[in-house]
């Protein structure tokens, strides 16, 4: 196996890890400020090193990009092989995005008052970036899977330890869950590894394409198709796609507000990215054979979650079933197996990473304040807080899909590529497209209720003021929030090549698969 | 004046800067400054539409595309061939709809500043209307649907912002509000869904979403006619041509028709090669730029033969697609042919089931925006907003932009028979039910509302009978005359009001008449400091022993009445807007009216469309009751004697409120004359020598490819001026005496026992609104509460801890129990001890898990060993 030297990817994925170390040797007590702002500064410096990989990225490829390759386990053809598409980046780019603005949201929480252990709080978070980053880089099944499964550690503890009031329930069932969908994924891992000789995905999907390495293909249950599903169980999971989703509403109520917003803006999008960068080019019959099936899941969730949503009385809760909702719309978007869908469905998962992880960060401040997350225990917070109700009042929006603003272009390309496309049609989009509707019902209502109205409740009445990390973090999501929406090209030229690269994968398998399905 | 165009984009941007200053600032400002600022970004608007449509005239109505600077384009995914620009469209259409948007715009705006005084948002107030004024102006000026849809729903959220304005009054009143607001933004979505389906079609249709591409002519035939008419006084297009020849080709000058089409024939090619390098939008840009250093900016195409299949803009594509024969196709430009056939994803039809679909899609947004039935309940609980946002959004501007998308796309409609029979039963059905509704209400604003519903009816049924010129011609009278009876009634409000205060303060002895101003002044300051509550405000303070005065609602007409007397203005130029609405010759709406009838009768006789018949009947029977229910309004508000004392102490409202009155009544009078039927005889009071006939027209058919000219009917004009006469006869007979409510207040149609039932169901708007609270919203709250619990008991609890739990245990159990007391459960407990010690805080609730996830753990290492080793162990 060839060697490379090092690579700025795997800068950006270390230097987490290198923040950690230095947090290791810190007091607890007597620097908790230096913590703070190490933490916060080598998350801001892996941002900073992750603009230079956009900058340097060449987004006329379609192959990996910043690729280092070392042997690790040779004997079983385990490397550690990492590199970048345009999917992988604006991943990547979303993962080094959030993680500041949680940190620095952290600085203002309350939850250390109450159960402290401040260090290893900002030790789990640079853990956990350090994980995201991987999962998104990796490119050798076995490594990939590793860095899958070390994400949970972190979150389980952050939900466990830092979490509300029923977390350690929360923390276990988010770890069951996924672990359960991991031994599945595993047990695909190893037989892939098996049959290819190498756990190298670039390998296996040459391989694929080429017709050299055959996963046998005759129907919804044959041997690629479990396989295929061996994976995507795992990703759904984690997405979560209906019916897979009961543990995300506890972990989301329960978690802290930095663990919910990285949770709605990065962990999610680790099952739809896994989704396409390991599903779709590997098993491309057995995907185009499930995509309807995986379609109508889709749907379902997209309407089902809003509509559970709507009947919440708590507010991080309507917002998880949100969450729900809104990834149906990728999880169609993917499946619509063209590149209107899989881009806007990329382009959506940014979108939400951005929009819900927004709507998180103000429940986060309204529960700083407020001690609530008791829907009727807000009204007339408009007037309380008025330049927090005007950003809110975007990000809802945001979040609703208007036009002009980030969510509307997702959701747009992703329900055009629906409609056209060859495997999910008009009928999806039709009812997908339902979910517009509910949106508005939802989100308006939560608006309603926590802004709205006579501020008739005296405890409503003398709320802190905003501090100036509240102010930032908002302020910036609100930045990205019309950026997107107003020049989305930008975000499609990066990841152009690579998700037609992923699409062209699959459709040169569509028509005589859905020949034979008929 | 050629590259007048170029300014375009200024015609956003002024208002977003007002929007963004009053955002920013508006606290700090007074109150003058915040409406200055944005009065004028709002009359800046104005001019620019002037300069707009007077480079419209100045390039033989040649329509200019701009790509506003410093945007690179919008969504484009070049694979996919998606591309969509921000592209800004300046053609007649466009025009027609900015210069009457910005113009009642910027009076409204005006008009707030005297109305909103005093309350406590009144820079936010200016900058929501600054922001709709821009949001509008997007809708209109946009050359793609989605860029028409960003202004769709951006209006759509300025109107929720505005009608719930007031979202803090007391008294659940600002939850009121914020419902009312929600309605709306909840209605319109459901439209929406239609507007994105019909999008989505398009798009796969035709691979575009672009209305018309550069240098494309919407209407080639209207130019045709130019061209021969202007051969025959060898004019200025021969040499328009002849320019344009010299810009791309230099075929020298033209002298006849025959050489013009050399001349353009040699454009073909170079328009081709621009429009290759380019894609679409920028190709508009570079010829801009291109000609900015020659003479002659623009080009006269008069015709599309330049323009390959595929460099048509969706509506172009449409009419080739439409007008080919079974079997026939066509070639693209790129060496593929088109048929009638159309494929999108795995369903395929044919063009005609498409365009019929689409055509569906859309009205079911324009019934959500344009406010008809199904969708119309929004729009009377829209008048829980101040009062100039009912006049600016709800009746001028906003509600419109359904009748705009249609005639827009009037390709699609004129094709689709049997949608545009839907279209019209819609439209003449709304527009004949809101009448109805209409005459029962007693809110003066509300009535106004339904008023405003049953004329979009008109709109919606001209347009399903092809009468597009008449739809926007009716659409931009309604906008003067319904802006005026808004702001009319705004001011009897605000009348009724001070009124009211004043009351308390005489009742008060708190001066004598002297003191009078003063005491108003006082009014004034509590009506600013506590929520400007229309209702109830004030009063709550310390006036608690005025008995009557507790249910003083200053919108309801039954505390009305004799107000000609206090406030003659309000009361004149109330009189002209109910008279044009009524459709009395020959203030506005009779033109506009009688030309929807008149082509309604055209329909029906000449082509015997059924479309025709429906429409004649129901938009008769429509025009008989918005001249009875007007007639009822204007009597019992300002004729008869006052039914509330504080009637007395009416003033006439401040000039920032009457001037923007009298502009809109001199308007309301004389703006139906832009577009005089053909052969008017003496009903034109020979005024055609100013207007000339069917201006209005003749300009929109440059963009609208179906428009036609409206002929004068006798018939239907003296049929139509005889309903309305006789409603209005009816109208006065009924409600003329000095107190034409009895004792109780109640209407002489209730006293009557043979309509009170139908005064009755009209007044409870037709049951409509607890129809859909039955029908639609508790189904959907109770479903949405069962899924909640289906979901938390069935699939968070019970498939949690019976299927997930219970089966890990088990399998841990198994796992575990061979080597219990061995090295594997020594590790267990390592790891157990091992988390405890990070975590106390974990401590006692892991003790029941920890096995779980140690063992889990446990299962995924020994799995990935043996796994591992198989292949080296077969090897």
């Amino acid at each position: 196996m060839e060697m490379t030297g090092l690579s700025l990817l795997t800068v950006v994925l270390f230097l987490p890890m290198v923040g950690l170390t230095i947090l290791m040797f810190m007091n607890e007590e007597k620097q908790r400020n230096a913590i703070r702002w190490t933490t916060f500064g080598f998350s801001i410096a892996t941002f900073l090193l992750s603009l230079l990989l956009w900058a340097l990225h060449d987004p006329a490829n379609p192959g990996l990009q910043f690729v280092q390759r070392n042997d690790w386990l040779p004997t079983f053809g385990v490397s550690y092989y990492v590199g970048i598409d345009g999917l992988g980046l604006i991943l990547v780019l979303l993962t080094t995005f959030i993680m500041p603005l949680a940190i620095l949201f952290s600085f203002t929480s309350h939850i250390f008052e109450e159960r402290g252990r401040e260090k290893l709080y900002y030790i789990f978070m640079l853990l956990l970036e350090w994980a995201m980053i991987g999962v998104f880089v990796a490119q050798d099944l076995v490594i990939f899977y590793i860095f899958w499964e070390v994400t949970l550690v972190p979150m389980y503890f952050l939900v466990g330890i830092w979490g509300g009031d029923q977390r350690v329930y929360a923390a276990v069932k988010f770890f069951l869950y996924t672990m359960a969908g991991s031994i599945l994924m595993l047990l695909a891992v190893l037989y892939v590894g098996g049959q290819a000789g190498t756990f190298a995905v670039p390998e296996i999907v040459a391989g694929v394409q080429a017709g050299t390495l055959v996963f046998p293909f005759d129907g919804l249950f044959s041997t690629q198709s479990f396989l295929f599903l061996g994976f995507l169980i795992a990703f759904a999971i984690k997405v979560p796609i209906f019916p897979f989703h009961s543990w995300l509403p506890d972990a989301h109520v329960q978690a802290p507000t930095a663990g919910s917003v990285i949770l709605a803006g990065v962990l999610l999008k680790m099952g739809t990215y896994g989704i396409i960068r390991f599903c779709l080019p590997m098993f491309p019959e057995a995907s185009v054979a499930w995509a309807p099936v995986v379609g109508v899941l889709g749907v379902i969730g997209i309407i089902y979650g809003a509509w559970v949503s709507y009947a919440q009385q708590d507010i991080k809760k309507l917002v998880a079933y949100s969450s729900v909702s809104h990834m149906g719309f990728v999880v169609i978007g993917i499946f619509a197996l063209n590149a209107q869908g899989m881009q806007g469905a990329v382009l959506q998962m940014v979108n939400h990473g951005i929009s819900t992880g927004g709507l998180f960060l103000l429940v986060g401040m309204l529960y700083e304040r407020r001690h609530t997350k008791d829907i009727n225990a807000y009204g007339g917070i408009w007037k309380a807080l008025p330049f927090f109700g005007a950003l809110s009042l975007i990000i809802t929006l945001s979040s609703m899909g208007l036009p002009g603003l980030n969510g509307f272009v997702g959701e747009f390309t992703i329900l055009l590529g629906t409609l056209g496309s060859d495997v999910l049609g008009i009928t999806f989009a039709l009812f997908a497209t339902l979910g517009v509707i509910l949106a508005a019902i939802y989100m308006l209502y939560m608006f309603q209720k926590v802004f709205l109205g006579e501020l008739d409740k005296p405890e409503n009445q003398h709320l802190h003021p905003m501090t100036w990390p509240e102010v930032t973090v908002l302020v910036v999501v609100v930045v990205m929030v019309f950026w997107i929406g107003v020049q989305p090209a930008i975000w499609f030229e990066m990841m152009d090549s690579s998700t037609n690269a992923i699409v062209d994968s699959v459709a040169q398998f569509t028509p005589q698969l859905t020949a034979m399905l008929r | 004046m050629q590259n007048l165009a170029l300014i375009a984009p200024l015609i956003i941007l002024f208002p977003s800067v007002g929007a963004f200053i009053n955002f920013v600032w508006g606290p700090k400002l007074n109150e003058r400054a915040s409406a200055i600022i944005g009065s004028v970004a709002a009359g800046a608007t104005f001019f620019i539409a002037l300069g707009m449509f007077s480079y419209l005239t100045g390039n033989n109505f040649q329509p200019a595309i701009i790509d506003p600077p410093l945007l690179d384009g919008w969504l484009r995914i070049p694979s996919a061939n998606l591309e969509i620009p921000w592209q800004q469209r300046i053609d007649t259409l466009s025009v027609t709809m900015l210069l009457f948007v910005t113009f009642v715009g910027t009076l409204i705006h005006i008009y707030a500043a005297g109305y909103m005084h005093g309350d406590k948002r009144f820079s936010r107030f200016f900058a929501y209307l600054n922001m709709f004024l821009a949001f509008m102006l997007i809708l209109v000026t946009g050359n793609n649907f989605l860029m028409m849809f960003v202004g769709w729903e951006g209006v759509g959220v300025c109107s929720y912002l505005l009608i719930g304005f007031w979202w803090d009054k007391p008294k659940g009143e600002g939850i009121k509000n914020a419902n009312a607001a929600r309605k709306a933004f909840i209605a319109n979505r459901v439209g929406d869904f239609g507007v994105l389906m019909a999008l989505f079609l398009t798009f796969w249709t035709f691979g575009s979403l672009d209305f018309f591409k550069p240098t494309e002519i919407a209407n080639p035939a209207h130019y045709e006619h130019l061209v021969h008419e202007d051969d025959s006084h060898a004019g200025e297009e021969d040499s328009h041509s002849g320019e344009e020849g010299d810009d791309h080709g230099g075929e020298g000058e033209g002298e006849s028709t025959t050489a013009q089409t050399v001349a353009l024939s040699t454009d073909t090619t170079v328009a081709q090669e621009g429009e290759e390098d380019d894609h679409g939008g920028e190709a508009a840009a570079d010829d801009h730029g291109g000609e900015e250093s020659h003479s002659d900016p623009f080009g006269f195409y008069v015709n599309n033969d330049h323009l390959t299949y595929n460099q048509l803009g969706v509506f172009g594509q449409a009419e080739k697609l439409l007008k080919l024969g079974e079997g026939e196709t066509l070639d693209r430009g790129d060496g593929t042919q088109v048929g009638r056939t159309v494929v999108i994803g795995s369903w395929t039809t044919d063009i005609d089931t498409v365009v019929s679909l689409i055509a569906l899609f859309m009205l079911l947004g324009a019934a959500g925006k344009s406010a008809q039935i199904p969708l119309f309940v929004w729009l009377p609980d829209a008048m829980a907003g101040p009062t100039p946002v009912s006049a600016l959004i709800h009746a001028a501007t906003m509600v419109t932009a359904g009748v705009y998308m249609m005639v827009r796309s009037n390709t699609f409609f004129y094709y689709a028979d049997e949608v545009s029979l839907i279209v019209t039963i819609i439209g003449g059905v709304t527009a004949l039910a809101a009448g109805f509704m209409a005459l029962g209400q007693w809110d003066i604003k509300r009535v106004l509302a339904y008023s405003t519903v049953s004329q979009l009816g008109f709109m919606v049924a001209a347009v399903g009978i092809g009468a597009y010129a008449a739809a926007i011609f009716h659409m931009m009278t309604h906008a003067f005359f319904k802006a005026l009876l808004f702001l009319g009634s705004g001011s009897v409000i605000h009348g009724m009001e001070h009124g009211h205060h004043h009351l308390h303060d005489h009742g008060h002895g708190a001066g004598g008449h002297g003191h009078d101003d003063k005491a108003h002044a006082a009014a004034h300051d509590s009506h600013g400091h506590d929520s400007h509550g229309h209702d109830s405000h004030g009063h709550d303070e310390k006036h608690d022993d005025h008995a009557h005065d507790d249910h003083f609602d200053p919108q309801d007409m039954r505390t009305m009445g004799g107000l000609s007397r206090r406030m003659p203005i309000t009361y004149i130029t109330y009189v002209i807007g109910a008279a044009a609405l009524a459709g009395i010759w020959p203030l506005s709406g009779f033109w506009s009216k009688d030309e929807i009838l008149a082509d309604a009768w055209r329909a029906a006789i000449f082509d015997g469309k059924l479309s025709g018949y429906i429409a004649l009947g129901l938009l008769l029977a429509a025009a008989f009751m918005t001249a009875f229910y007007m007639t009822r309004q204007v009597w019992l508000v300002f004729h008869g004697e006052g039914r509330h004392d504080a009637v007395k102490h009416v003033p006439e409202s401040v000039w920032q409120m009457t001037v923007p009155l009298i502009i809109l009544g001199v308007f309301s009078v004389f703006i139906g004359f832009v577009n005089l039927p053909s052969d008017p005889g003496v009903s034109s009071l020979g005024l055609e020598a100013v207007f000339g006939l069917h201006a209005l027209t003749d300009w929109l058919e440059y963009s609208v490819l179906h428009a036609h000219v409206g002929a004068f009917e006798w018939l239907i004009a003296l049929v139509a001026t005889g309903v309305g006469l006789a409603a209005i006869f009816l109208g006065i007979r009924i409600y003329g005496g000095a107190n034409p409510l009895n004792e109780k207040n109640e209407d002489p149609l209730y006293v009557n026992r043979g309509f009170r039932p139908l005064f009755v169901f009209s007044n409870a708007r037709m049951y409509w609104d607890e129809a859909y609270d039955r029908l639609f919203i508790r189904p959907f709250q109770a479903i949405a509460r069962l899924l909640a619990r289906v979901d938390w008991d069935f699939w968070h609890d019970y498939v949690h801890d019976s299927v997930i739990t219970k089966g890990f245990n088990g399998v841990a159990k198994i796992l575990s129990q061979p080597v219990d007391n061995g090295l594997i459960d020594g590790t267990v407990r390592g790891v157990g001890r091992l988390v405890k010690g990070i975590s106390g805080v974990l401590r006692q609730a892991q003790t029941g898990y920890v096995r779980v996830y140690a063992v889990a753990l446990l299962v995924g290492v020994v799995a990935v060993v043996v796994l591992m080793l198989l292949p080296v162990l077969q090897g």
